[in-house]
């Protein structure tokens, strides 16, 4: 095929094609290679092999932030699939103002991580929050002391980021629900199946498709967590809810260690790969090979 | 998607329907608790906010802190409130909407009618963009801007958008575009028409349905963005949710939680006002960013 043949399209997908090589790809090519290096202020080419990443992995603060992703991510993740599907169920009963109560689900969807954080901190706050609240209405023994609370801080930005993303599984979980084919009800029905039971046993596993690409953006978010986190806890107490998105940016913008930033990124980057490429190679190239035959 | 639900009401409240409708409205209160405690917390002065139950109703309103909020709350040692920040919020919004909407509709036509071999090995480079956490591409990237000379400048945040919201708005127009049918393309082309003509007169007025949804993605994405907008849009320009921040996190002096909570709610009542106006075709675009075809 001649090179000017569709040329027109090819003109207007340079932007894409542009972006793509020097943008997505560029960019985590320079980062890799600038993390072999040891800049400090500014990128400078001075090999060091990977000292970078032996360096991170002794860090402790890199530990506690990888351990929080974890706690973030499990805890975010589960948190978001059972209220959503539960939701989505309650939803789906067939009850009166539905669609005032799937606006209410959704509401926090629409609102930035930033304002999430901040509510949250606000509701949360140790002296007037609901702590507060509840020892005014008599329950002296409620502790509700989490964003000061070493152990339990990361709990709280886990709620606030639940808060804010449930609706959001809601709507894909209900989606799938309003698919499926009255006729399963109908025989679920007729051979007297627990409600329950068959939302657990039949109509979940129907949803499989749903329920993994839930997963797949759920967890592709978690690995970016930074502004919600700043704003709730600005990574405290201490550095006790910093997340590997926060170790990148303090290194870059406020302490001057680019080698250290690129390398913790470039770890990042290969835990999406990870979380992807199963996904990835499931949707695009398993489905097709099945769907052609 | 079909959202009414298919068979008639039930007529009867048993026990069971008794307790589902107390647990969907306790749900429905925990969500919407934050914002409540948002809106009251802001009509109450700073003696009653310290003396009372964080869910009480103000005893007399106060409307001392929505004016502060607005053009005096100090952010560091310039005390201009939220306003500057919601002028460069739109001055960056805007542009970003519509040059990455107008981009993206570009993109997706050519890939549904016009694939040339490689098309589609971009397109999924630029899809697997979407999913690279912004850690990773934020120092490269900010060097490329400043090679080009547009690193913290409007411009500059612009171009930032449109990249980043590129992978998924091409996706969901190509997926509209890919479920016309392709007759019509085929009797456009006998009729003569090229690449630009049948843009213009053929696709652009069948797309209204898809750019609704693209514009509330955008306007609530970038309205939203935290991270982008601090490092790249520049002192001058910081958007709405940066500067909310640096008004709620100061340092020093007496915190006045009714001005933060002001702050806060006018930071979210653009992409709150999207999204109850827009409703459906929200839900709908959270549907077709999820939801790969």
């Amino acid at each position: 095929m001649p090179f000017y043949r569709n040329i027109a399209a090819k003109i207007a997908l340079l932007p894409m094609i542009v972006i793509s090589l020097t943008v997505f790809v560029g960019c985590i090519i320079y980062s890799f290679v600038y993390s072999l290096t040891n800049s400090k202020l500014v990128p400078v080419m001075n090999y060091v092999g990977f000292d970078q990443y032996e360096r991170l992995f002794k860090q402790r603060k890199w530990d506690v932030a990888v351990e929080n992703i974890f706690i973030y991510g499990f805890v975010f993740t589960i948190g978001c699939l059972i209220i959503g599907f539960l939701l989505a169920v309650l939803i789906d009963q067939k009850i009166r103002g539905e669609s005032l109560f799937r606006t209410i689900f959704l509401y926090p969807y629409a609102m930035s991580f930033v304002v999430t954080g901040l509510v949250w901190k606000w509701v949360l706050n140790p002296t007037f929050g609901l702590e507060n609240s509840m020892h005014m209405w008599g329950m002296t023994w409620f502790e509700l002391d989490w964003l000061v609370n070493r152990d339990l801080a990361i709990y709280a930005v886990c709620i606030a980021a639940v808060w804010q993303g449930a609706g959001f599984v809601m709507v894909l979980m209900l989606a799938g629900l309003r698919g499926i084919d009255e006729d399963i009800w109908k025989s679920l029905s007729i051979e007297g199946v627990a409600k329950w039971k068959s939302y657990i046993f039949v109509i979940l596993p129907m949803l499989r498709p749903m329920v993994v690409t839930a997963i797949v953006l759920i967890a592709a978010g978690v690995v970016k967590v930074y502004d919600l986190i700043l704003a709730l806890t600005s990574g405290g107490p201490g550095y006790a809810t910093t997340t590997p998105a926060m170790y990148v940016m303090e290194n870059f913008f406020s302490r001057a260690n680019l080698g250290q930033a690129f390398a913790a990124s470039i770890i990042m980057f290969i835990s999406v790969v990870c979380i992807l490429a199963p996904w990835a190679f499931y949707e695009f190239y398993l489905r097709n090979k099945y769907a052609n035959n | 998607m079909s959202t009414i639900p298919k068979g008639p009401r039930p007529k009867h409240l048993t026990i069971g329907r008794i307790g589902l409708y107390c647990f969907i409205i306790m749900c429905a209160l925990f969500f919407l608790m934050p914002l409540y405690v948002m809106i009251i917390t802001s009509l109450k002065d700073m003696d009653e906010i310290r003396a009372a139950n964080i869910l009480n109703l103000p005893k007399e309103l106060s409307f001392y802190a929505w004016p502060k909020a607005w053009s005096q709350a100090c952010t560091g040692f310039v005390c201009e409130g939220l306003k500057p920040g919601f002028v460069n919020s739109v001055k960056i919004t805007v542009p970003s909407v519509i040059v990455s909407v107008a981009l993206s509709a570009l993109n997706g036509y050519a890939l549904a009618f016009w694939r040339f071999r490689g098309a589609y090995f971009f397109f999924g480079l630029c899809m697997f963009g979407a999913f690279i956490p912004y850690q990773v591409m934020v120092y490269p990237l900010l060097k490329i801007e400043d090679f080009l000379g547009i690193y913290s400048s409007l411009p500059g945040i612009i171009l930032v958008h449109t990249i980043f919201g590129m992978p998924i708005l091409t996706l969901i127009f190509r997926n509209f575009y890919a479920s016309l049918p392709i007759d019509l393309f085929k009797a456009a082309r006998i009729d003569g028409g090229n690449f630009i003509k049948i843009f213009f007169y053929v696709i652009i007025p069948m797309s209204t349905p898809i750019t609704i949804v693209a514009v509330i993605l955008q306007v609530t994405g970038i309205w939203n963005d935290f991270l982008l907008g601090l490092v790249f849009a520049g002192r001058d320009n910081q958007p709405m949710t940066v500067q909310l921040n640096n008004i709620v996190q100061v340092d020093y002096g007496v915190a006045e939680y009714n001005v933060d909570m002001s702050a806060t709610i006018l930071t979210s009542l653009v992409p709150l006002f999207v999204y109850f106006i827009s409703g459906r075709w929200f839900v709908r675009g959270i549907a077709a960013g999820a939801i790969k075809g």
